[in-house]
């Protein structure tokens, strides 16, 4: 078994990178698939808080690539889910302890035995941003549509056209996916906002979803539950979404209409 | 005021502002890619042109564009030069012109061409 690699970038930060990781490797786990979620965020560990775990970290990133801890001592089991496991970044290191040839071995471990490895990338073009987006074999681009997070995306896509193993080795190309987060169909409709049409004419890569801004985002984010798991939410049903099409599945696209306004709230304006 | 609005069907208005944003990020977007795009021999072809140029012309480095364009099919060299007509040096001693390239020679030689000059 040799699991895949898929890195969640996007050069800019806050733009929903670690919403998204925690989400979609929940998803793929729900679904069955072996999946282990990495936090390439060192220095700035938040990952562990976003999946609800941050009590329970012993070892870290940074010491299985030191050696001084084995893979198994750090990995942390989700009490949720079956088959997710989070493996949680060093908080007081710098993102230099990211040796490339140390990450290497441990991505191949995590090979052997997970059938997915989510990685959740820092922002910026740096050293560590740079390092989890080298092993990927697929990359799911998370953007905002407002002009600086696309200019970053398109900045990032073109990273791992030149930057990534599969470009150094002349492989395939990394498979890219496009990861619409924040999206206000309302704001499109008054013309306020990109479409989802003008952010995927302009960095001309498939759109794996759409993710609309959504209040349930920070209730998840509050509790330590990954997004996906509120099914009553319509940014947990919009990455479910997600996750079916990057399994291949054909969903349609929802949320892209405003929803019908709601006779009492508008009256006591609460939109 | 908003059930005066919601009544009424109306809407705050506000300037759609979605097209400029696209359209600032098609054009900046545009240079970012061609600058990327780009292979790594650009700045010393830069600095061969415009001493070769100079030879015949008086030009300013700013006015020297080297762009480079990878298309699906092929790649594209745009050499832009602009020069002010006034400033067209004589012509270099005729025996070291010959050696390297007649042509140029024959082609920059008096009378001297009062029009703007933009070449391609």
């Amino acid at each position: 078994m040799a699991g895949k690699v898929v890195v969640l970038t996007s050069g800019k930060g806050g733009v929903g990178k670690t919403t998204s990781a925690a989400a979609i490797a929940a998803g793929l786990a729900l679904r069955g698939h072996r999946t282990v979620v990495i936090d390439f965020d060192v220095g700035l560990r938040n990952l562990d808080l976003i999946m609800g775990c941050e009590r329970r970290v012993v070892f870290d990133f940074i010491n299985v690539i030191n050696g001084d801890a084995k893979l198994n001592q750090a990995l942390i089991r989700d009490k949720r889910i079956d088959n997710l496991y989070v493996f949680p970044t060093s908080q007081t290191r710098d993102k230099d302890a990211l040796k490339r040839d140390g990450v290497a071995r441990v991505i191949d471990e995590l090979k052997q035995n997970f059938d997915y490895i989510i990685c959740d990338s820092p922002a910026g073009i740096e050293h560590g941003a740079l390092t989890a987006l080298y092993f990927a074999d697929s990359a799911i681009i998370v953007t905002n549509p407002e002009v600086s997070s696309v200019r970053d995306s398109d900045r990032i896509i073109g990273l791992l056209a030149s930057k990534s193993r599969r470009a150094e080795r002349n492989e395939k190309p990394v498979a890219e996916h496009l990861l619409l987060t924040r999206y206000s169909a309302e704001r499109v409709a008054r013309g306020e906002m990109l479409t989802v049409e003008d952010v995927k004419e302009i960095l001309s890569i498939p759109l794996l979803g759409i993710i609309p801004e959504s209040e349930t985002v920070l209730r998840a984010s509050n509790t330590g539950t990954p997004v996906i798991l509120d099914t009553e939410s319509p940014a947990g049903r919009a990455y479910d979404d997600a996750v079916a099409r990057l399994l291949g599945e054909t969903r349609e696209l929802r949320f892209l209409l405003p929803q019908r306004r709601n006779i009492f709230r508008a009256i006591f304006g609460r939109a | 005021m908003r059930i005066l609005d919601f009544l009424l069907g109306r809407r705050r208005a506000a300037a759609p502002t979605a097209g400029i944003a696209k359209e600032r990020l098609q054009i900046v977007l545009s240079h970012e890619r061609a600058s990327r795009d780009a292979p790594s021999f650009l700045p010393a072809l830069q600095r061969d042109l415009l001493a070769v140029i100079g030879k015949y012309v008086a030009i300013k480095e700013e006015f020297l564009r080297v762009n480079f364009a990878r298309r699906s099919d092929n790649s594209v060299l745009e050499i832009n030069v602009t020069f002010d007509p006034t400033a067209m040096r004589p012509p270099p001693p005729a025996g070291e012109v010959r050696t390297a390239s007649p042509q140029p020679a024959a082609r920059f030689a008096p009378p001297r061409r009062k029009s703007a000059g933009k070449k391609r």
